[in-house]
């Protein structure tokens, strides 16, 4: 067997210990176990996968595997990754390891609060390891669903109103990405041969004929932006962020809305590069608004959480806008966007949870000095906001340079000028940052009440902490991960020129 | 000279000691790990500096630029890749030497000045980190990291002067800056992008052996009839004016001054403020062959002095005064370097000049502002209204001021005459209308660091009954003997021999009649501001109600301050981000919650037809089968 | 002389239709009850007349119409206790009162 297919065993194998522990000792023991085994088989995975290539491996997605699935479509269990998959699968194996720790003490319903969590990360580890079009869609509907009864039982607010919207928007979105992935399914033999789901089949054989490209562009690439958070279809995010519990906010804007621009990576843009190149011009100028739309918001907003949403939907149009530049430099900025945003947001949302969870609000108006009360929180609040707004040395300025120096090397003057637009978000990003900083976190402390908050627990150390740690690594040195994204888009960029 | 690296590795290593270990150290054990790291740092810079201009000149006669350290971080495409390295060249090398006593000094200052404070340890840290970012945007071997170190010192200042965070007006204040000068970041940003699109590169030394790549490689492309080139490099002084508090940039710098003094001292007043004026200095063989961002800078600089130093005359809060005093002084080095039209030694004396200036006024301004720490230490106040009489509590600091005072009003011998005189010469040369203009600035300077040095010396004698002021302890007062022992001597180092436009050697002469008329200004202001501030009396107040519209606009700072609020808040939130927000709460969510509700409001309607009454759907089926029974017939007939 | 078959045919024709008018028409339960016992027998009625007239040699209408009365007497036992029950809950058999589980 593959050893990819480990990424869904193991978390399967999760679900079935979680289903026979008995008390919260045993549930934590099992999630900690194996959030760790998941974590040390993504390193594993990339150390591997990086040895390969040092021994020349060319091959474009490496550890592949087939197993016929179902005869009468053509269906494969297919697997396979590149760099932009191995980091992927890194954010996720991070990202749920520190979700682990960020839901210690979630109640009621623990054990069923872990089971549909592990079972929405086998639907993206699988979405990320796919390379047949059937199988990824259907992992991409695993991970949909028990959003919604994580948001629905354990979320806060309109937490129903909420649940509800996230899950019809997204699937509105997966209903557009059916239509699209069937028509790429019966354009996939011109010649008459037989029809394939196989991504590298299909970008090999250049099979989807220009005529049919300009309207399943659209379809695939709507579909999954709007899991992307793209303008307008982002409305999602806010309400369903605000209501969602902590771990499932870090998951949800750390890895789930990466998932919409993996797919437009993989699907729309690598399949169907003709249009990519014809039509992005409508969906850049989309994103382009949706990154200076998101920050501005972001301005206003009183509740942490929908200024964190909102940073985000800036954040995630970034990326889309880095993808549509279709060159390599401009799209690695993008990979590393979606790496860099996955970490903080998902540090963003623990802390918030953290703060909620003593102070039992998210008003920022309500709330100040709690640098005094909870120093820790505080400062990786402080930390995390920095990496947002670009400071060198963590994550956020790697990749937002990245983005921009890649777009602005791009031959035509439009697109240069909706980059020099983009560049504006940077400005804005610090306003929205550091009022939340100043009102929340300095200056005098607002409510008597929560001078007795106590600061951060061990196991909330352990989760920010772990994310800490990335968002800085990745700063200080992003060399190799540029590398190893980059030299996996060469095959993407190739069939773009 | 590999060793430099340390120069940077060994902040960078304290901050991080003394940042993760925090609450863990002793205050004291952290200041003095602090400091001992900042004097090996210091020592390794002198070393390097010493090793630098004595080792031997090429054939043209030109120290040659060393790069001893680089390695490539991150590469974007096959031309443009972020080095970090150390590029060694004389203004690198002079601005190390800058950096490194001027942060020594006030790592020993704050010993006494911090002392008891709580987050003792937070401010040590916070000291490295900025010397580290500092450090490492002057040896920068390429715009891009210059770019990350800008930052990096942009946030170093954010959170010292926020460092008072339970204060509201420190963190606004913390918060204007970084947002002000992150707006003029952006500007730097996308001239970088316009730059290296156009040369290919990031890389300084590539950038100034070839300045004119980027006229041919733009091809004349031009935008809103100026060239493309033109814009980048006025983009790129649009971030150096940021830092360096250029009108109208410049709003941000004098409410820094709720930092710690020692903070002021350092960030706002030697060292991140001229980083605008090295930026440009950095990159001069490129500005030169773009003439009008040339006299855009002249022109930049000349409104700022004079505006800075109109505002300073008013001001009574006297660190106030020295953050504009401090705009106006950073506005002479950029006027400077705008004068200097070309790569000439005579024509291009600006470029000399104004680093010479920016070397001095580094080690005058930061003497002022420690003794202004010293006197808020002793009266603990920053308004002038409390002070009077000091001389005779805090002789040392008195006389380390009054040096002070008289090397920035530019009298001989001490070290500003000298860098100001070739300022002067300079822009003399070039234009007489920014002489003159400048003479007057240089005048005004004298006028009100003497009203500030009388009004807090003399003045008055201060009632001692409550509290009686007294001299700092030997940490502070240290810095200060140092500090105003290198202003009496700078101006006699021979530094157009070390630092010159091209890097031949330059031999400094005094131009007499620019020397003269610019020592009878100072004088005579010097004489007015001691026949108005030296005892109390009511002239001023009467002179100020005199020129009542002028006083206040001034001392409101020309109501420069009140446009940015109203841009910001009235028209950035009110117009820009509230609207857009409801827009997106109403309008966009509206639309994707009314498709919600039209699916609701369709099935509402129809569930009727759904009763449940077998009654109903008898006759709906009886009705049904004789109507297809009937339409059957008429069909079939 | 025999009686025509269409006599019989009207009869359950009549017999019928009264039973889908009273279904229709009347709200009490066990009238509705009593009208699709009408509609049975009319229908039994056809069996037995087909057989008779059309297939006189064969018993298998006749058979059929005997176990169409055996499972009506089953309904109705069924269906009377249901009512039964339906009025000790609710104390009338008017079926438009029975929408507790309408949407």
């Amino acid at each position: 067997m593959n050893f990819l297919s480990l990424f869904v065993l193991i978390p399967i194998l999760m679900m079935a210990g979680l289903a026979i522990a008995r008390d919260m000792k045993q549930i934590r023991t099992v999630a900690v176990t194996f959030s760790t085994l998941q974590l040390g088989l993504a390193i594993y995975t990339a150390i591997k996968y990086m040895a390969e290539r040092a021994a020349g491996n060319a091959e474009e997605m490496l550890f592949q595997a087939s197993t016929i699935w179902y005869e009468p479509l053509n269906i494969h269990y297919a697997v396979g990754v590149d760099g932009i998959s191995i980091v992927m699968l890194l954010l996720t194996a991070i990202i749920v390891f520190a979700g682990v720790f960020a839901s210690w003490k979630i109640e009621p319903l623990s054990k069923e609060f872990f089971l549909w969590l592990t079972l929405l990360s086998i639907g993206v580890y699988g979405f990320f390891i796919s390379i047949d079009l059937f199988t990824m869609f259907m992992f991409y509907e695993v991970a949909l669903i028990p959003m919604y009864l994580l948001i629905g039982v354990w979320g806060s607010g309109k937490k129903n109103y909420s649940a509800m919207k996230l899950t019809l928007m997204l699937m509105g979105g997966s209903a557009l990405l059916m239509l699209g992935i069937l028509g790429i399914y019966y354009h996939s033999a011109p010649e008459g041969g037989a029809l394939t789901m196989n991504i590298l089949e299909i970008a090999h054989n250049n099979a989807i004929p220009h005529e049919w490209q300009y309207y399943l562009f659209p379809l695939t690439f709507v579909g999954f932006g709007i899991l992307g958070a793209m303008f307008p279809f982002h409305t999602w995010s806010p309400d369903g962020h605000a209501s969602a519990p902590t771990a499932v906010s870090m998951l949800h804007a750390g890895v789930l809305m990466k998932l919409g621009g993996y797919g437009c990576f993989r699907v729309a843009i690598y399949l169907m590069p003709f249009a990519a190149q014809e039509l992005s011009w409508i969906f850049l100028i989309l994103t382009g608004v949706s990154v200076v739309y998101g920050a501005f918001s972001a301005c206003v907003q009183t509740d942490l959480k929908y200024i964190n949403a909102y940073s985000s939907v800036s954040h995630c149009g970034l990326v889309l806008f880095a993808i549509l530049m279709l060159n390599n430099t401009a799209m690695t900025g993008a990979v590393m966007q979606m790496l860099s945003h996955g970490l903080m947001t998902a540090l963003f949302f623990a802390l918030i949870g953290m703060i909620y969870g003593r102070t039992h609000t998210r008003d920022i108006r309500e709330m100040g000095g709690l640098m005094q009360i909870m120093p820790f929180l505080s400062v990786c609040y402080v930390i995390a906001g920095l990496a947002s707004l670009g400071l060198p040395g963590l994550s956020g300025f790697v990749a937002e340079m990245t983005i921009f120096v890649g777009s602005f090397q791009h031959t035509d003057t439009f697109h240069r000028v909706f980059t020099i637009v983009a560049c504006c978000s940077i400005v804005i990003t610090a306003v929205y940052i550091l009022r939340v900083v100043g009102k929340l976190l300095y200056g005098a402390v607002q409510d008597e009440h929560h001078r007795q908050l106590t600061d951060a627990t061990w196991w909330e150390r352990l989760s920010a902490v772990t994310l800490i740690i990335c968002v800085a690594a990745i700063g200080c040195l992003p060399g190799w991960i540029s590398n190893l994204i980059s030299n996996s888009l060469n095959a993407i960029v190739e069939r773009l020129s | 000279m590999e060793y430099t690296v340390f120069i940077l590795a060994l902040p960078l290593a304290m901050f991080l000691l003394l940042g993760l270990l925090d609450s863990k150290l002793k205050p004291r054990v952290a200041g003095i790990l602090g400091t001992m790291g900042m004097t090996v740092c210091t020592a390794l810079a002198y070393l390097t500096a010493y090793q630098f201009f004595t080792q031997p000149r090429n054939a043209e006669g030109v120290i040659p630029s060393q790069v001893p350290f680089n390695v490539e971080w991150l590469r974007f495409t096959e031309h443009l890749h972020i080095d970090l390295g150390i590029y060694l060249d004389p203004i690198s090398v002079m601005m190390l030497v800058v950096i490194t006593t001027v942060s020594l000094m006030v790592h020993i200052y704050s010993l006494g000045y911090m002392h008891g404070e709580k987050g003792f340890q937070r401010y040590y840290a916070f000291l490295s980190l900025f010397s580290m970012s500092m450090l490492g945007l002057v040896v920068a071997t390429n715009i891009f990291q210059m770019y990350i170190f800008w930052e990096l010192v942009g946030v170093s200042s954010f959170l010292l002067i926020g460092f008072y965070y339970t204060k509201p007006s420190a963190v606004a204040a913390s918060k204007k800056a970084f947002i002000v000068t992150r707006f003029a970041d952006l500007g730097f940003l996308i001239g970088i992008l316009i730059l290296s699109f156009f040369t290919k590169t990031f890389d300084f030394a590539t950038l100034t052996a070839n300045p004119t790549a980027i006229i041919s490689e733009s091809a004349g492309a031009t935008f809103l009839g100026c060239s493309v080139a033109s814009w980048a490099l006025a983009l790129i002084f649009m971030g150096g004016a940021g830092k360096s508090a250029m009108f109208p940039l410049h709003i941000w710098l004098p409410d820094a001054m709720e930092g710690p003094t020692p903070v002021s001292a350092l960030i706002h007043a030697a060292t991140m403020v001229v980083a605008g004026v090295y930026l440009v200095a950095r990159l001069f063989p490129v500005y030169c062959v773009t003439p009008e961002v040339l006299d855009l800078i002249t022109t930049v600089g000349a409104i700022t002095a004079l505006y800075a130093a109109i505002v300073a005359c008013v001001q009574t809060d006297i660190k106030r005064v020295l953050a504009f005093s401090t705009i106006s002084q950073i506005a002479f080095m950029i006027v400077a370097l705008g004068v200097a039209s070309d790569t000439n030694l005579h024509t291009g004396l600006g470029y000399m000049a104004s680093m010479f200036h920016l070397f001095t006024h580094a080690m005058f301004k930061a003497l002022l502002f420690l003794g202004a720490g010293a006197i808020i230490h002793a009266v603990h106040s920053n308004e002038m209204a409390d002070m009077g009489g000091l001389r005779k509590y805090m002789p040392i600091t008195h006389i380390t001021f009054l040096i002070a005072c008289l090397a920035i009003a530019g009298i001989p011998p001490f070290s500003g005459f000298f860098s100001k005189d070739e300022i002067l010469t300079a822009v003399m040369e070039k234009s007489t209308f920014w002489g003159v203009w400048m003479t007057v600035v240089a005048g005004l300077t004298a006028f009100y660091m003497f009203r500030l040095y009388f009004r807090i010396f003399w003045w008055k004698d201060t009632d001692c009954s409550h509290h009686t002021p007294h001299e700092a302890p030997a940490t502070m007062t240290l810095p200060l003997i140092f500090l105003a022992l290198v202003t009496c001597v700078a101006g006699f180092i021979p530094f157009g021999e070390l630092v010159s436009v091209n890097g031949e050697p330059y031999h400094i002469h005094l131009n007499w009649s620019v020397a003269t008329t610019s020592i009878i200004v100072a004088v005579c202001a010097i004489l007015l501001a001691t026949w108005l501030y030296m005892k109390e009396n009511k002239k001023p107040t009467a002179m100020a109600n005199a020129t009542r519209t002028l006083h206040t606009a001034a001392y409101r700072r020309f109501y420069i301050d009140e446009i940015y609020l109203f841009v910001t808040h009235k028209i950035i939130f009110g117009l820009i981000s509230r609207p857009i927000a409801w827009f997106d709460r109403h309008i966009i969510d509206g639309t994707m919650d009314m498709f919600a509700h039209v699916t609701q409001w369709v099935s509402a309607r129809i569930k009727g037809l759904q009763s449940g009454s077998i009654q109903a759907y008898v006759w709906i089926l009886i009705v049904g089968t004789l109507l297809i029974a009937t339409l059957t017939i008429c069909y079939c007939l | 002389m025999e009686t025509p078959m269409i006599y019989y045919i009207v009869l359950s024709l009549v017999m019928f239709f009264a039973g889908v008018y009273g279904f229709i028409t009347r709200k009490n339960m066990l009238m509705m009850l009593i009208s699709i016992e009408l509609m049975l027998n009319a229908v039994d009625i056809n069996f037995a007349v087909f057989n008779r007239f059309l297939f006189p040699g064969q018993m298998e209408g006749m058979i059929f119409s005997i176990f169409a009365i055996a499972i009506a007497a089953a309904e109705t036992a069924i269906a009377i206790a249901i009512i039964i029950n339906i009025y000790r809950h609710i104390s009338n058999i008017d079926a438009d009162n029975l929408d507790d589980m309408k949407y």
